[in-house]
């Protein structure tokens, strides 16, 4: 039943999400923004302060990179701050200074300084932005503080283009702002900025002069602090929502909400910026869709402008989709409904009464076609010229389209001249239609165009009387005309449109022919190299391009192990392999690589890299291929996965043959062994028994006492055996301690002779978690050696203790002591103390000691008793208790 | 004469035979059987007092004939084997074995094994009191003494010391303790187990690292000595 105590307890999976995001925030380091509406405010100056601040508290700090423009208040801040060096990065001919990544990964700071978040690094750098390094930062642990004006965010770039008429070229993504653990405000009223300018403490480009003063406005000024204020503002408001997710403070929670916004026209990025806005104040989901229209092939520029608009929408945190339809409105409300999108965003551009009669905008049809979605449209400014849709002709054969057309046109009029004779005029009319639609099928929509103006010139040039002349007898054939041009261009139009839909379809199929081909080579490979083999040879095939595959050993390592003719930076693909990213020159990370870089991500970890090189003609940038190789690599990394598990599988096989034939080895081995010794030793005993005394009694005696020191070898020598092939697991059960020790202590009794033995047990020692018998065979050991290796009447001592989260057991003697150069020597299997000593035993003992400890996790120290004697020490983890073991 | 009948099931002839020596040197009579078929009816027929039975018997395992012999008396049954490993112990008890002794062995070991198993049919409490070493349990009153100072006992080590004293000396591994204090169910629980029976021993024995009636047979079980 739902009653009111329900409503008000916290959803479990936000919850968990809460959880699981503070959980990833206490392994990342932290980001201190510090944040101003303006240069000039002093945010760098802040910044160092606080770096002092947290150095005086003992943290390590670093000053990765900072600007002071030769502010000399600035500058005296930053004199006795560990600096890091800049890294000089040689572009076209110069070298530039650049903050040096790898060198700030590899200190050993805890807090690094890092200026002007939004810069742009120098191409051929690691990331195409400085905000990129500061994220490589905060996932390697680092706290980092850096500085942020407000129109480098992302969202606010339009508005504050806008208000200042001044355009930057250096942005980032509004999440990272988001997500940053802190941000603090650096405000500074515009007067006192103002004052700031004139007393030359404000540093701006000095080429920019008038720029300054159009940008140092107090409107502006005042206008850029409210934005600042605001967006500071809305992050409180995100943090408090936090909360109250997290204490349950508010009793209904909304449904999430789903956006979807359709683009497709050149300036569509106001839009993309729109809906990031929208999203983050309404905390909704976002998708941005792109409909590619079937049959409408679109020219490479706008194309290439959609992907980036497209990758513009990624980096604000949408998700992004590309479609494929005729129809735009029906495509955007299907994908809509499907993903359960309760609103959609899209553009308006005011068009001519023209195209609409010819085509009602997408924003009408949609609110017609589905009117329980919410749609919210944008105006936006019709940018100069709406950029047509232009054919994109095929390369090879369309050198001439025109020339083809007018000659395609004279050879009609050719044909049709004798023709004219026999024939009536409208057919003639036929003859230059068919021409229309040859023209349009071959050459495409614009030879097509021309095609049909030709035939008409022609037909009336040649055709309509007075023949040899444009002039017109019959004003009947005006209407001729003007319907032959019309249908002419109309059926050229479709023609065209047609043939191109079948180009693209004959692409689309191409595509998943390749996938399906790939599938089927992939599922018969059986081994690595030869999925490499298949790989590259398909993929080669399609794209045009340079392939190679460079997998990873099992240590996540990309070896020189690749195949394919593709050069392969191997530390571009460790990068890829480790952030399971797409990098290289297809993307912004990474993009002075020769290649595009794709991660293989199989279900269980990266299992390599693809590197495709294009040929000197891309044809991969475009999105569907970019995405067919992205679905490749996926299929690659399974297939090498699947090879990987079979390996896996068959080694697992071999190693449990192998344990199981070892343990039927030692189990016999054991039992044939003791077989016999037992008849030994019972037979003497009995004999003693028997003999009577004297010499004879002792003989057998001594029969009797060397048969049992070489039962306890035997047993040693079998333990360790089983213990070194593995043939036995240790089974470990919550024992007491005191159990064990006294079980120890029975099975020395016989040693111990007149040896004395003190006993330390406090009696709070907890339950540990051991191999009880190979615990007390250790014990018995070390008792055995302490008896063994000193004269009759030396103390032994057995002290246990709990020290933490160990349980400490100390076995003391005061005999002499061990050859005290090497320790560790003692523990080497089939060596003793003194390699030629008459006590018996093969120095076995402590071999199998050590090998017991360390199989429990715990540590064995041999060390000199003062003034002299043997200590050993075994240090074991005491294990956590379940928690039913709470008695 | 009244000297104890002891079966011996043995395979190997050098073993039979210096056991054999020993015994009756100890003045116990002997009867030897080299299988599982011969010593079911040896077993039958001669009316042993104790079988003293090894596991790897050529026409069969020795548990088959435990469990047999069990089905029809609770005469003292020891197992002699080379088999070392814990888990045999516990299957071999498990099936009905009082005691279980590995080869190679002491002659003194099996001979006081012997003498505990044959006096637990001696032992007798007339007045309801059970007595080892300086401890007492009135069996009756549940109330337990040491040096005659009383000893507070919980409810389950009280149980845990009556099943041992059931057993009369015999081994009792985890699971038939478990069983038999807890009920079916907690057979898995052996540190519940470990944890009381250290508390007995802190309140019973003098030593309580070197205990002298509550011993333990490390992974196997636990038996009371001393009675």
């Amino acid at each position: 039943m739902n009653t009111a105590g329900d409503d008000v307890r916290p959803d479990p999976d936000r919850l968990l999400a809460v959880v699981q995001a503070e959980e990833a925030q206490r392994r990342r380091g932290r980001l201190k923004i510090f944040f101003g509406a303006c240069p000039g405010v002093g945010k760098t100056y802040a910044m160092l302060q606080a770096l002092h601040e947290r150095r005086r508290e003992g943290v390590a700090v670093l000053v990765g990179v900072v600007e002071t423009h030769g502010r000399k208040e600035t500058e005296a801040l930053l004199e006795d701050l560990p600096r890091l060096p800049r890294k000089a990065v040689e572009y076209r001919g110069r070298t530039l200074p650049e903050f040096d990544l790898d060198a700030a990964l590899a200190s050993s700071a805890s807090l690094i300084a890092v200026d002007e978040l939004a810069h742009t690094n120098v191409p051929g750098s690691r990331h195409a932005k400085r905000w990129q390094d500061v994220e490589e930062l905060l996932d390697a642990g680092f706290d980092v503080y850096t500085t942020l004006n407000v129109q480098h965010l992302e969202s606010l770039h339009d508005v504050v283009a806008a208000i200042t008429g001044v355009r930057v070229r250096e942005t980032i993504p509004d999440r990272v702002f988001d997500r940053a653990d802190e941000v603090t405000l650096i405000d500074l009223p515009a007067e006192d900025l103002i004052q700031r300018l004139h007393a030359g403490k404000v540093y701006m480009p000095e080429t920019a002069q008038t720029a300054i003063e159009r940008f140092f406005r107090p409107g502006n000024l005042i206008a850029l602090r409210e934005l600042a204020l605001r967006r500071v503002a809305d992050r409180v408001d995100v943090q408090m929502r936090e909360y109250r997710a997290r204490e349950a403070i508010e009793t209904v929670w909304p449904t999430r909400e789903r956006i979807l916004v359709g683009i497709g026209h050149p300036g569509d990025e106001s839009l993309v910026r729109f809906a990031a806005r929208l999203a983050t104040r309404i905390e909704a989901e976002w998708i941005v869709v792109y409909v590619d229209r079937i049959g409408a092939r679109t020219a490479k520029e706008e194309r290439e402008r959609t992907m980036a608009i497209l990758s513009q929408a990624r980096r604000l945190g949408a998700e992004v989709t590309t479609l494929a339809g005729d129809d735009v409105a029906r495509a955007l409300i299907a994908h809509a409904r499907q993903r359960n999108a309760n609103r959609v965003v899209l553009g308006w551009r005011p068009r001519s009464a023209w195209l609409r009669l010819w085509r009602s905008p997408t924003t009408e049809r949609v609110s017609r076609l589905a009117p329980d979605i919410e749609l919210l449209v944008v105006g936006l400014p019709t940018r100069g010229r709406a950029a047509r849709r232009v054919l994109t002709e095929d390369a090879g054969r369309t050198r001439h389209p025109y020339l083809w057309a007018a000659l395609a046109c004279a050879a009609t009029t050719l044909v049709a001249w004798p023709l004219s004779r026999i024939f009536d005029l409208s057919n003639i009319i036929m003859l230059f239609l068919l021409t229309v639609v040859l023209v349009s099928l071959r050459w495409g929509r614009r030879a097509g165009a021309l095609a049909a103006l030709l035939g008409v010139l022609c037909f009336d040039y040649f055709f309509v009387p007075p023949r040899w002349s444009f002039a017109v007898s019959d004003t009947e054939y005006l209407l001729t005309f003007v319907l032959m041009l019309t249908v002419a261009l109309i059926i050229g139009q479709l023609t065209a449109r047609l043939r191109l839909a079948v180009i693209a379809m004959r692409q689309r199929e191409q595509r998943s022919a390749l996938l399906t081909r790939l599938s089927t080579a992939l599922s018969g490979a059986l081994t690595a190299e030869r999925i490499v083999e298949i790989a590259v040879q398909t993929l080669e095939a399609y794209f045009e391009a340079k392939v190679s595959l460079a997998l990873a050993d099992a240590n996540g390592r990309i070896t020189g192990r690749t195949g394919g003719s593709a050069q392969v930076d191997v530390s571009v693909a460790q990068w890829v392999h480790d952030h399971g990213e797409m990098a290289g020159a297809c993307t912004g990370t990474l993009s002075a690589a020769t290649g595009c870089y794709l991660p293989l991500k199989a279900p269980m970890r990266v299992r390599g890299v693809l590197v495709v090189e294009p040929a000197a003609t891309a044809p991969w940038e475009l999105p569907e291929d970019l995405a067919a190789l992205e679905a490749c690599a996926g299929q690659i990394a399974v297939a090498i996965e699947r090879v990987h598990f079979v390996d896996v599988a068959r080694d697992t096989l071999v190693q449990m043959e192998g344990e199981r034939l070892r343990n039927t080895l030692l189990l016999t081995l054991s039992h044939d062994l003791r077989t016999p010794l037992a008849g030994i030793l019972g037979a003497a005993e009995v004999a003693v028994q028997r003999s009577g005394g004297g010499e004879l009694a002792e003989f057998l005696q001594r029969i009797v006492v060397q048969a049992r020191d070489m039962q306890r070898l035997l047993d040693n020598l079998l333990q360790l055996a089983k213990l070194q092939s593995g043939a036995t697991r240790i089974d470990k059960q919550w024992h007491s301690l005191e159990e064990i020790i006294g079980s120890a202590l029975r099975h020395v009794e016989a040693a111990q002779g007149s040896h004395r033995l003190q006993l330390q047990l406090p009696p709070e020692l907890p339950l540990i978690e051991v191999d009880g018998l190979l615990l007390e065979r250790a014990l018995v050991n070390l008792l055995d050696n302490a008896f063994k290796h000193t004269s009759a009447d030396t103390n032994v001592e057995l002290r246990a203790r709990l020290e933490g989260s160990e349980v400490i057991i100390d076995v003391a003697d005061n005999g002499p002591g061990f050859p005290v150069e090497e320790p560790r020597i003692l523990f080497e299997a089939f060596r003793r103390g003194s390699p030629e000593s008459t006590v018996p035993g093969m120095g076995l003992g402590l071999a199998l000691v050590e090998r017991i400890v360390n199989l429990h996790g715990g540590k064995i120290d041999v060390r000199q008793k003062q003034p002299h004697g043997t200590i050993v020490t075994l240090r074991l983890p005491k294990g956590t208790l379940p928690p039913e073991g709470a008695v | 004469m009244n000297a104890a009948h002891i079966l011996l099931v043995e395979d190997d002839a050098q073993i039979r035979r210096f056991v054999r020596m020993a015994l009756q040197d100890a003045g116990y009579r002997i009867t030897e059987a080299d299988g599982v078929k011969r010593g079911l009816i040896d077993a039958t027929t001669r009316q042993p007092d104790l079988v003293i039975v090894d596991l790897g018997l050529p026409d069969g395992d020795g548990k088959r004939l435990i469990t047999e012999v069990r089905g029809w008396s609770d005469l003292p049954i020891l197992v002699l084997s080379a088999r070392d490993q814990e888990r045999e112990k516990v299957a071999a008890l498990d099936a009905g074995a009082d005691d279980y002794l590995t080869k190679p062995f002491g002659m003194d070991e099996l001979l006081a094994r012997l003498r505990a198993l044959l006096r637990r049919y001696e032992v007798k409490t007339p007045d309801g009191i059970v007595r080892f070493g300086d401890v007492e349990v009135d069996i009756v009153r549940h109330e337990v003494r040491k040096r005659g100072e009383p000893v507070h006992l919980t409810p389950i080590e009280y149980r845990l010391l009556a099943a041992l004293m059931r057993a009369k000396g015999a081994v009792l591994t985890y699971r038939q303790l478990l069983l038999e204090v807890w009920g079916p169910g907690h057979a898995e629980r052996t540190h519940y187990l470990r944890v009381h029976m250290a508390n007995l021993r802190q309140k019973l024995e003098d030593d309580p690292a070197r205990p002298r009636y509550l011993i333990t047979e490390l992974q196997v079980g636990y038996r009371l000595m001393g009675l």
